[in-house]
């Protein structure tokens, strides 16, 4: 072999085997590769690990009454996060429902011929550009435009059907409706983007063999398409879940941050992350340990939930792939 | 023409019209389930355009409420100058807009050779390898992250040692920035032909020399896509911000300060009673996201060119 080599470079050719020192380069770059790769898992352990170190005093002192207790006083040194996990399920719960809701029927909107190609990059453009818009800019909005908007109803609502445990308080401001309504907008896109590639990944033979026996196009979708789908939907609304969990910024400006466990709508809440948001930077060193804390539940919820999500889109995509 | 064998008695086409009729195939406009099917398409046209109306009302908002000062006469105030304080008129978002463009710069250098160098490990030296296959997991569960954590981490490893600085913002937003990078990165390399490599294989290239003459250059449109959403995101980001770079009313001078950044400028001024600020927070969310756009339209417009 190495003499076809020689011979090819005597005769003034481009190939030829490598050199020594193109072999040193070749391990040393593989090598500077291999350990970025390892970097990610690295980096993944060194967050649990210095989250857990920072905790470590709180959960000790506390334990699970952290998180079962809901009072949080920092003067008292008194600390547990109930009404946060409640607010924080609460909230990406009906931002679910809203967001996911609207997520599919774009999706379903995008992907099923109902406009030509030229108005579906039009409205791909608008979801895109909805999940470009910083969180922080969402809070501002919610905080100058729905707020305002939202309290007429929500005063009528509270009048006329306050014996309903949705609408049992009034909206004085800030409160949960307001968070979940753009928690729904923020995690819109994300549903609607996994969702368009689980429609997408579906054979086209599969919606004309339906067409074919004589369905109309909402039969098709709703009988054939959606539970041909419902694997990578429900990927799409796991990990809109997930995001929803973990959102920040619109939420520490929208929700009240009140450490209270309610049903209505319209009252002031908290969640996990906005508590993070709201006390960290002026919290001593006990407060701190407690907030370590929360991260951590905070962190093993959404993590938990991604997985699930990530695991329901890997079968989603073995399905149709054949992939091993 | 009609041969029909006379022996046979059965005769498919021969069933009387009385028996069976015909199936009526014209379509029945009136008919119970294509009403149904019309008005789910209804409905569905109406959350597409109901989706849309947030957009629309945040863009306008930013262009009537933030529009008048950064497109107006004294927009070199509202660029360069200082943010006012209490009852002040004017001043502007110039440190903000440059502590954000230092972090996001800081958060690129640390995350882009990184990711993309992991991407490389992924997508094309080991991509069935347990190695490979545990950090892409790791990266995708890294993308659900939520952004907070970040802070608080770096407060953990950073702050708590050296204090509020621009340096440990930038690492926040790196931590964030890198599995976007990663995955982007990998996909696009693992979209380059076999065939390109084999042929470099062939002239005796090694690893290196394939990845760094073909694989990189072919994908290059792909991983730049990846890079800019990448940075935009991280441009817009807050939360990693809070408690890591903090905020500062003057012009970053060394990476170990307190920095200001747009994101918590907005946040700190949307709650302060004073119209000036209310408004320096429209304009400054108006330069934010014309920012996180402009790198949005560069991702789009470097992965036209796509393999």
């Amino acid at each position: 072999m190495s003499n076809l080599f020689q011979a090819a470079n005597a005769s003034g050719g481009v190939s030829g085997p490598p050199s020594a020192g193109e072999y040193a380069t070749d391990r040393l770059f593989r090598g500077i590769a291999l350990s970025s790769a390892f970097v990610i898992i690295l980096l993944v352990a060194y967050i649990l690990w210095e989250l857990g170190r920072e905790a470590a005093p709180a959960v000790g002192e506390y334990g699970l009454s952290f998180i079962t207790g809901s009072t949080w006083n920092a003067s008292k040194a008194q600390f547990s996060v109930l009404p946060e996990i409640w607010g924080t399920l609460y909230s990406s719960l009906l931002a679910l429902v809203l967001g996911g809701a609207f997520g599919i029927a774009i999706a379903i909107f995008l992907t099923q011929d109902f406009i030509n190609h030229r108005l579906a990059t039009v409205f791909r453009t608008i979801v895109e550009m909805l999940a470009a818009i910083p969180s922080v800019v969402f809070g501002l909005w919610g905080i100058y435009v729905l707020i305002p908007l939202l309290k007429p109803g929500a005063e009528w609502l509270h009048q006329s059907l306050g014996w309903f445990p949705l609408f049992g308080t009034d909206l004085a401001g800030p409160g949960m409706a307001p968070a979940a309504l753009v928690l729904a907008i923020m995690i819109l896109p994300t549903v609607a983007a996994i969702s368009v590639d689980a429609f997408r990944r579906i054979p086209y033979k599969v919606k004309e063999a339906a067409y074919g026996m004589g369905t109309t196009r909402w039969e098709a979708i709703l009988k054939v398409m959606l539970p041909t789908a419902s694997s990578g939907v429900l990927a799409a609304l796991v990990l809109g879940f997930g995001r929803a969990l973990g959102e920040t910024m619109a939420l520490a400006m929208l929700i009240g941050n009140s450490n209270q466990i309610s049903l209505s709508l319209f009252s002031p809440a908290n969640t996990l992350a906005s508590l993070l948001a709201s006390n960290f930077p002026e919290a001593g060193r006990v407060e701190v340990q407690a907030l370590m804390y929360a991260a951590l539940v905070l962190l093993a919820i959404t993590f938990l939930v991604n997985v699930a999500g990530l695991a329901v889109q890997q079968y989603t995509i073995r399905k149709f792939e054949g992939k091993p | 023409m009609r041969t029909m064998n006379p022996t046979s008695t059965i005769d498919l086409t021969a069933r009387p019209e009385e028996i069976r009729p015909r199936p009526n195939l014209d379509r029945q406009t009136l008919e119970p389930r294509a009403l149904k099917s019309g008005f789910l398409t209804g409905l569905t046209w109406l959350a597409a355009v109901l989706a849309a109306v947030p957009l629309f009302s945040v863009i306008y908002m930013l262009l009537i409420q933030g529009g008048s000062r950064l497109f107006g006469s004294d927009v070199v105030e509202v660029l360069t100058g200082l943010p006012p304080a209490g009852f002040e008129m004017g001043g502007g978002i110039g440190p903000a807009i440059l502590g954000t463009l230092v972090m996001v710069g800081i958060a690129s250098a640390i995350s882009i050779p990184l990711g993309i160098l992991a991407s490389i490990y992924l997508g094309v030296l080991e991509p069935k390898s347990r190695l490979a296959s545990t950090s892409r997991f790791l990266a995708k569960v890294l993308t659900g992250f939520p952004s907070i954590l970040a802070g608080v981490f770096v407060y953990a490893v950073l702050v708590i040692r050296f204090g509020y600085s621009a340096m440990a913002g930038g690492v926040a937003l790196a931590v964030l920035m890198l599995p976007t990078v990663v995955l982007a990165a990998e996909e696009a390399m693992a979209q380059v032909p076999q065939r390109m490599k084999d042929a470099a294989y062939g002239m005796g290239c090694t690893q290196t020399q394939v990845i760094l003459k073909v694989v990189l250059p072919t994908a290059l449109p792909g991983i730049l896509t990846g890079v800019m959403l990448a940075i935009a995101g991280a441009a817009g980001e807050s939360a990693p911000l809070l408690f890591t770079a903090l905020f500062s009313n003057y012009y970053i001078s060394e990476l170990a300060e307190p920095t200001a950044s747009l994101s918590i400028l907005i946040y700190n001024f949307s709650g302060m009673p004073f119209e000036n600020q209310i408004e320096l927070a429209w304009t400054a969310s108006l330069a934010l996201v014309l920012i996180v756009l402009m790198f949005n339209i560069l991702a789009r417009i470097v992965g036209r060119s796509k393999v």
